[in-house]
């Protein structure tokens, strides 16, 4: 037998070092490759954002010359005062702050609780109630929208910002995912709180919600930025100027001037919107991305 | 005590259920009945339990459960939201049958997803398995593809349709460049659609790239080792390794990008309005229309459940074929 194994040891030990070089080699040429064509993809990606910020930059003689340029020949910043000032954009951005915000709490509040309440606290009729929620969870929005209208003008409230805000605090998507985190916490400690006498409510204030930080950012992080970017719903809604939102505001700009577009300033305001969600979204990455990855949220 | 309470947290759906069945069978229920008296400590819970959920389950009931039933109930109903809704039976649906907008804005969404929907899977799955190599630069590159997605769809669309712009637009310079006079893209009806398509792609592929890295990581080293011994190719090892590897991810993808393609709306609003002559108007657009322009709540309800149904049917399709090529590639 050790006859046999003997001769191919033999040419192992005289092969690995040069296959290991090439194969060392062949990823290292193999990674350029790599970097390279991900480069290229990624001009492709950057390139709207690059011609939002260039356009944005240049004086209205030169949007409307040929062949169109890259670089400005002069830096107009001038252009985002302009926009800013073209339409009351800061009524828009404070209307957005205070909707996303005030959705953010609520959904952060209420879907928490609920999420406790669905995962640890036993009552009759606690399953059912669940199975509603994970029902309406496939529901799309469509189907909400005209009953929704009605309720709101019932309400009194449409036309307001809590037309927006009140639908998009109390999400089915939020409570099961708070639920699902809770679910995955050791009971240990809460039950070592019970004993020494803590309060259902002290239970979740004191010791499952610290634990809960992680996911409460992800909730936080998709909310906003769902709110933020909402559409539809505030269309519908809002009719006065002093109640719109960014999004809204923003698609004034095109039906308000007739003729020669101003799209210097179109794309100041296409800026100065889009920034401050990359700010949060650079900024709140990993949470935003755990969200997706283990969930399948949806932003 | 302990012990019981376990075993009904786990499993209490199931057996009640069971319990439930069986005293349907007979008239007499058998075993403890799930009314019993509950002790103070338990009654003391519930309440909690009731209050902690009480926020948001009013929320729900008003802005979800409610919205549903009463959504249905207006398709029975014509009402312009001036006078009272009148009762009108199965009218909508007879009249939704033989609405030829109905057909043509159901049949513009159907393009949109299908021209949309497997495209932009296939190219995230190939840049997945590109930043699946994990060279320098990664996570870079990673954020720079994400974040369209993230981005105001009402911005990016404003961004796009300036780059659509037939005589100043950048595409059409670029074009234009390698000796291609390019169509005037949202203005004409037949190039519009696919306008939207490439912007919605480019703004969407970073979700299924997200969703497809992750399940990269999960497919073991072992089996490309395996099918490298067996002598196959770099093409033969994602086809036959990597492709089933993924496969519940790519069913997960199919079915949220499937979904959401079919309520596509911002774009269209912004780029097109639905035209030129309702070669991009949408469904979720027409019930726009239909309930907010001209005030037929009774039928735009109709249409958004007809939307649903769909959705829900389709949806129903894709997870059966799932299930049966799960099956055959576990026997």
């Amino acid at each position: 037998m050790a006859t046999t194994v003997e001769p191919t040891h033999s040419v192992r030990l005289t092969e690995p070092r040069p296959r290991v070089r090439s194969m060392r080699r062949r990823r290292l040429v193999g990674d350029i490759i790599a970097i390279i064509g991900a480069s290229i993809i990624g001009v492709i990606f950057a390139m709207p954002f690059l011609w939002m910020v260039s356009s944005s930059l240049k004086d209205i003689s030169e949007i409307y010359g040929f062949p169109p340029k890259f670089i400005p020949e002069a830096f107009k910043w001038s252009n985002y005062v302009d926009a800013w000032r073209a339409l009351p954009f800061k009524t828009f951005f404070l209307n957005s702050i205070f909707v996303s915000v005030l959705t953010t709490l609520g959904a952060v509040l209420t879907c928490s609780l609920a999420g406790y309440s669905f995962a640890r606290l036993r009552y009759p009729g606690r399953d059912k109630i669940f199975l509603a929620y994970l029902a309406t969870m496939m529901i799309p929005f469509p189907v909400l929208m005209v009953p929704l209208f009605v309720i709101m003008k019932n309400l009194g409230l449409i036309d307001t910002l809590w037309s927006l805000i009140l639908p998009a605090i109390f999400t089915p998507a939020g409570t099961f995912l708070m639920r699902q985190f809770i679910l995955t916490l050791p009971r240990e400690l809460e039950e070592a709180a019970r004993v020494d006498g803590c309060g259902f409510f002290g239970v979740y204030w004191r010791i499952v919600l610290p634990l809960m930080k992680p996911v409460i950012a992800t909730l936080a992080i998709f909310t906003f930025l769902g709110s933020w970017n909402e559409f539809l719903w505030p269309l519908i809604s809002i009719s006065s100027i002093d109640h719109k939102t960014l999004p809204l505001g923003l698609t004034m700009f095109q039906s308000r001037i007739a003729g020669r577009t101003p799209w210097n300033q179109v794309m100041a305001s296409a800026t100065f919107t889009i920034v401050p969600v990359l700010v949060l979204f650079v900024l709140g990455q990993k949470y935003y991305v755990k969200g997706i990855v283990t969930t399948g949220l949806k932003g | 005590m302990t012990l019981t309470r376990e075993t009904k947290g786990q499993t209490g759906h199931r057996l009640r259920r069971r319990r439930m069945a069986r005293s349907h069978d007979s008239a007499t229920p058998v075993g403890p009945s799930p009314r019993r008296r509950m002790t103070r400590a338990g009654r003391k819970e519930a309440v909690a339990g009731y209050a902690f959920l009480l926020p948001n389950f009013l929320g729900f009931l008003a802005f979800s459960l409610i919205p549903i039933g009463f959504c249905i109930w207006l398709t029975f109903t014509k009402w312009n939201l001036v006078l009272p809704p009148q009762a009108n039976g199965l009218q909508n649906y007879r009249d939704m049958v033989s609405d030829r907008l109905f057909w043509k804005t159901l049949w513009n969404s159907v393009y949109y997803t299908v021209g949309a929907v497997p495209a932009g899977i296939f190219i995230a799955f190939w840049l997945a398995l590109l930043l699946n190599r994990g060279m320098r630069g990664v996570r870079i590159f990673r954020t720079v593809y994400f974040l369209p997605y993230v981005t105001l769809t009402v911005a990016i669309a404003i961004v796009w349709s300036w780059i659509y712009n037939p005589d100043l637009g950048l595409l059409n310079f670029l074009l234009g460049k390698i000796g291609i006079n390019g169509p005037a893209w949202l203005q004409d009806p037949n190039w519009a659609m696919p306008a939207i398509i490439i912007m919605s792609n480019w703004k969407g592929i970073g979700y299924p790239m997200l969703i497809f890295l992750a399940a990269l990581q999960g497919v073991p080293e072992e089996y490309y080792e395996s099918a490298r011994l067996d002598g196959a190719s770099w093409l033969q090892q994602i086809r036959h390794v990597t492709v089933p590897g993924v496969a519940p991810a790519t069913f997960y993808v199919v079915v949220i990008s499937f979904i959401g393609a079919m309520q596509g709306f911002d774009q269209f609003y912004v780029m097109t309005q639905g035209g030129p002559a309702y070669a991009t108007t949408t469904i979720v657009m027409y019930i726009y229309q239909q309930g907010f322009q001209w005030f037929n709540m009774g039928y735009a309800a109709t249409l958004a459940v007809a939307l649903f149904f769909l959705i829900a049917v389709v949806t129903a399709l894709i997870w059966r074929s799932q299930a049966r090529s799960a099956a055959l590639t576990a026997n």
